[in-house]
């Protein structure tokens, strides 16, 4: 008697658990709460499912266990009850799928008015790039990257001259502006992953990658590295600020864009030519 | 050979005109089996120490072979987890535990959990040993090659442990050995490591097909006469079609290991764009990361199959003979192994949703894999409808079936959710992905592998376990593992990410140290409760009630072998004759619960079967 018990106190357990757990989503700040619906639709079906069989199984437990001279039922197919079954679990899965596919329709396209963020990773850092006035980023190369040019911009994109450019992990974001997130990375695979907004996607050595999202709470959010990057990836944080318009507008223009830098080194190289030669002149 | 198919077709002709010429009014024999197409299989006995037991030829030697290294690698990944769990749990405790050291332990564990613990464990230990027992066979067909196999086996575990000796250690890239990280520094063990660890899955896949090859064989062409396909135990069935999926799905694998070592030694660039590191550029350029993990997971998924399937078939034999009860549904239990096999081949690219693959991809493998649950479930309906109006013996075996049926659909569940490709971008990557797959694929299989134990025990051995012990093993394992994994689903939702070394002071993550160190401590205990087992054993080879035969009063062919435990060739002089599926349990009319396979109908025609 007491294993069906014990099944029965774990199926309890499992469900009293849920219902109780202080473990659970961190508030959203993004426009992803159709993701977190999808995921409860798949609780109450999939959760549904598990009690269901897990208790008709202590029933039987309960109901069934030896007894010497009962004589088990012979009866090697049930095609009616096996259709029944069938069909009852294709409409079960079909109604998990059917919203999953649709968000996932949204998820892959982004919306006209998105913001392009370039977010550049190697082990174990990030940096970032935003577009200049002309809402265009410039177009880069893994081989162009050096000190002067961090982000590897190629020098003949026009695009490229007024990009923001954010040597630091640190990024604000506009409030309630969707943002497409576009990962490159130097070395090997990343995955920039804030928990709050929910969204997630490698970044690929060789190729760009996307996704988008419309943060939609002011706020500071941790950044994680999502996917496993070499022996620095529990370190691979960064931040992310989500701004008002006004304050998001006051952040910006205090950033370098790609032409000030050009122009800053352009000064330093002057200002080293000249101290060389009021050196050689010495 | 020709002349002996010749001899056995006059004989069938003769026969058939015996039966029919037997009288006025022509009665058929209700007894008559199809004679044998093939003579008796010569099998060479070894006589010495070393032939009979080191290099040995007998399948089910090789099987306990088999077993013995597979779960001696097992309980180094045991060790291996427990030192994650340390460090998970109790950040630090363990002074040496560097990040290096962390991320080679969680690479180890996983490789040697699922590699050369599972899939050895199930298709070279109960494959070999019970599959020609199953079948009626004396032996595998290619006895010579299934010993080169297990040797092969040997020495890919030889070349995995001898990673831990060399220069830089094992390699630390995760079990996926993702490139580019797991061959540039910057990952522990990016040198010898990762070398070594594709050269020891080379050997393994090369090892495995030699077995795989005897598997496939030995069902196909030794079976007994009178024993049909769809008269074969569902445990033959499961471990079959798992291996026409390793046969399929490990020269992915293979060539995968080959093209990694490749861009490793040769500087070849299969999988190595353009690089840039410590400001250089790499000597790589044009391949694409997302190549490797195709085929990686073209392998790897299948290879979750490969390892569920004779998980799937076991527990059938295991519920039905327990229950004493005929499995529900035979014929959709057996399409239902079919189709899983076939359909696990368009569904790699669920464990890709977010790595950067072309985003279609995303509808077209959530819906294979939704598709997928329907045949997976229809399985668990068919198990509890067997425990339904059974006589449900609730021994040490059953606890570990009912077992196995609560983890299993628990984790078959949150495999609805990562399927699912939108629900899979928050959860991918974090600790839901890690409890969802150690509950489906790591507890349910092991729940199986425990009940085979327990199983088939008196027939290896020919004296029964302690039922004690047993009890207290399973209820330990059971409700420990239970805790481990169900509350770490939850980790995942806060969206603690995986194969973090410390987590450090992230507002959301901090919440979960107590559930941490409550998980690691469930982990040292279960695998603690391991040891019960091995002392079990131990004690129960010397000690334990002698079993007799057929101890479960079982149907199926490996129960019916005139010695116990089976000798070289199994049968005796003469091979067994088949009449009847392994299912008849409690047949109406009948005066036991049970009619072996072997018991021809004119021995029991006061029954009414309706099936054979």
């Amino acid at each position: 008697m007491h294993v069906g018990f014990i099944f029965l106190a774990v199926i309890v357990g499992s469900v009293l658990f849920h219902i109780f757990t202080p473990w659970y989503w961190t508030d959203i700040a993004s426009n992803w709460g159709s993701m977190d619906d999808t995921i409860t639709l798949t609780f109450w079906v999939g959760g549904g499912v598990f009690v269901a069989v897990c208790l008709f199984m202590v029933y039987c437990v309960f109901r069934f266990s030896y007894k010497e001279g009962r004589k088990a039922e012979y009866k090697p197919e049930d095609k009616k009850l096996e259709k029944i079954l069938t069909w009852s679990t294709t409409l079960g899965v079909a109604a998990l799928l059917a919203p999953g596919l649709i968000v996932w329709n949204q998820y892959i396209n982004v919306p006209k008015n998105a913001i392009d963020v370039d977010v550049m990773a190697w082990q174990w850092g990030w940096q970032y790039r935003l577009p200049g006035e002309d809402g265009k980023l410039g177009s880069t190369k893994v081989e162009n990257i050096n000190d002067n040019n961090p982000f590897g911009i190629i020098l003949e994109d026009i695009n490229g001259k007024d990009d923001v450019l954010i040597q630091s992990d640190v990024l604000h974001l506009k409030n309630n502006r969707p943002v497409k997130i576009l990962l490159r990375s130097v070395d090997v695979l990343h995955n920039w992953y804030v928990p709050q907004f929910r969204a997630k996607m490698d970044a690929v050595p060789g190729t760009i990658t996307y996704y988008w999202f419309e943060p939609n709470k002011v706020g500071e959010y941790e950044v994680l590295c999502a996917e496993y990057c070499g022996v620095g990836h529990y370190g691979m944080r960064g931040r992310v600020f989500v701004k008002s318009e006004q304050d998001y507008k006051n952040w910006i223009e205090e950033q370098e864009t790609f032409s000030d830098l050009i122009a800053k080194q352009k000064e330093i190289e002057f200002s080293e030519k000249k101290l060389a030669k009021n050196n050689l002149n010495d | 050979m020709s002349e002996d198919f010749n001899d056995s077709k006059t004989i069938q002709a003769q026969s058939s005109e015996t039966i029919s010429g037997g009288g006025a009014t022509p009665t058929p024999d209700i007894d008559y089996v199809r004679p044998a197409e093939l003579p008796d299989q010569d099998l060479y006995h070894g006589h010495s120490f070393i032939t009979k037991w080191v290099f040995c030829q007998d399948a089910k030697v090789i099987g306990v072979q088999y077993f013995l290294l597979a779960t001696f690698t097992g309980i180094i990944g045991l060790i291996l987890s427990w030192l994650m769990r340390l460090q998970l749990g109790f950040p630090g405790a363990a002074g040496f535990m560097t990040a290096e050291h962390y991320y080679q332990f969680v690479t180890m564990h996983g490789m040697i959990m699922v590699v050369y613990f599972l899939t050895a464990l199930f298709l070279g230990g109960f494959g070999n040993y019970l599959i020609p027992l199953m079948t009626g066979a004396r032996d595998m067909v290619f006895p010579y090659v299934n010993m080169v196999s297990f040797w092969m086996f040997f020495v890919a575990v030889g070349v995995l442990l001898a990673s831990f000796f060399v220069p830089g250690g094992p390699t630390g890239s995760g079990w996926t050995l993702y490139p580019p990280q797991a061959i540039l520094e910057g990952t522990p063990g990016s040198g010898m490591g990762i070398i070594l660890m594709c050269v020891s899955l080379i050997l393994f896949v090369a090892g495995f097909t030699m077995g795989g090859l005897n598997y496939l064989i030995t069902v196909l062409q030794a079976r007994t006469r009178g024993m049909t396909l769809m008269r074969m135990p569902l445990t033959v069935w499961g471990i079959f079609t798992a291996t026409v999926l390793a046969m399929l799905a490990f020269p992915a694998l293979l060539v995968s290991a080959l093209m990694m070592t490749l861009d490793k030694v040769l500087e070849t660039s299969f999988f190595m764009p353009t690089i840039l590191k410590a400001g250089e550029v790499l000597e790589y350029g044009g391949g694409t990361p997302i190549l490797f993990q195709h085929l990686f997971w073209f392998f790897g998924h299948p290879e979750v199959y490969i390892v569920a399937l004779p998980a799937f078939g076991i527990i059938s034999d295991l519920i039905s003979v327990h229950s004493r009860k005929n499995i529900f549904g035979y014929r959709m239990m057996v399409w239902a192994i079919v189709v899983i096999g076939a359909l696990s081949f368009f569904v790699w690219a669920h464990h890709m949703y977010v790595s950067g693959m072309h985003p279609w991809f995303g509808f077209f493998f959530a819906t294979t894999t939704l598709i997928i649950a329907v045949p997976t479930a229809m399985k668990v309906y068919n198990w509890v409808l067997t425990l339904w109006r059974g006589n449900i013996r609730l021994n040490t075996v059953m606890l570990w079936c009912l077992g196995f049926i609560v983890t299993f659909v628990n984790g078959g569940i949150t495999g609805i959710f990562l399927g699912n490709v939108t629900v899979d971008v928050p959860l991918s990557d974090t600790y839901f992905v890690v409890a969802h797959f150690h509950m489906v694929m790591g507890i349910a299989p092991l729940m199986v592998i425990m009940g085979a134990v327990y199983h088939w025990f008196p027939l290896v051995a020919g004296r029964m376990l302690s039922e004690k012990l047993g009890k207290w093993h399973f209820w330990i394992t059971f409700l420990g593992a239970y805790s481990i994994y169900f509350p770490m689903h939850y980790l995942g939702f806060i969206g603690v990410p995986r194969r973090y070394f410390e987590m450090y002071d992230s507002p959301y993550i901090t919440s979960a140290v107590g559930m941490n160190q409550f998980i690691s401590t469930a982990a040292f205990i279960v695998g603690a409760a391991q040891f019960i087992l091995i002392y079990n054993i131990i004690v129960s080879l010397k000690i334990g009630k002698p079993a007799g035969k057929n101890p479960w009063q079982a149907n199926s062919l490996e129960w019916l072998t005139p010695t116990v435990p089976p000798e070289h060739g199994n049968w005796g002089d003469k091979l067994p004759v088949v009449h009847r599926w392994p299912y008849d349990y409690s047949v109406p009319g009948a005066k036991e619960d049970f009619i072996p396979q072997t018991t021809p109908p004119s021995e029991v025609v006061e029954t009414k079967v309706e099936k054979t």
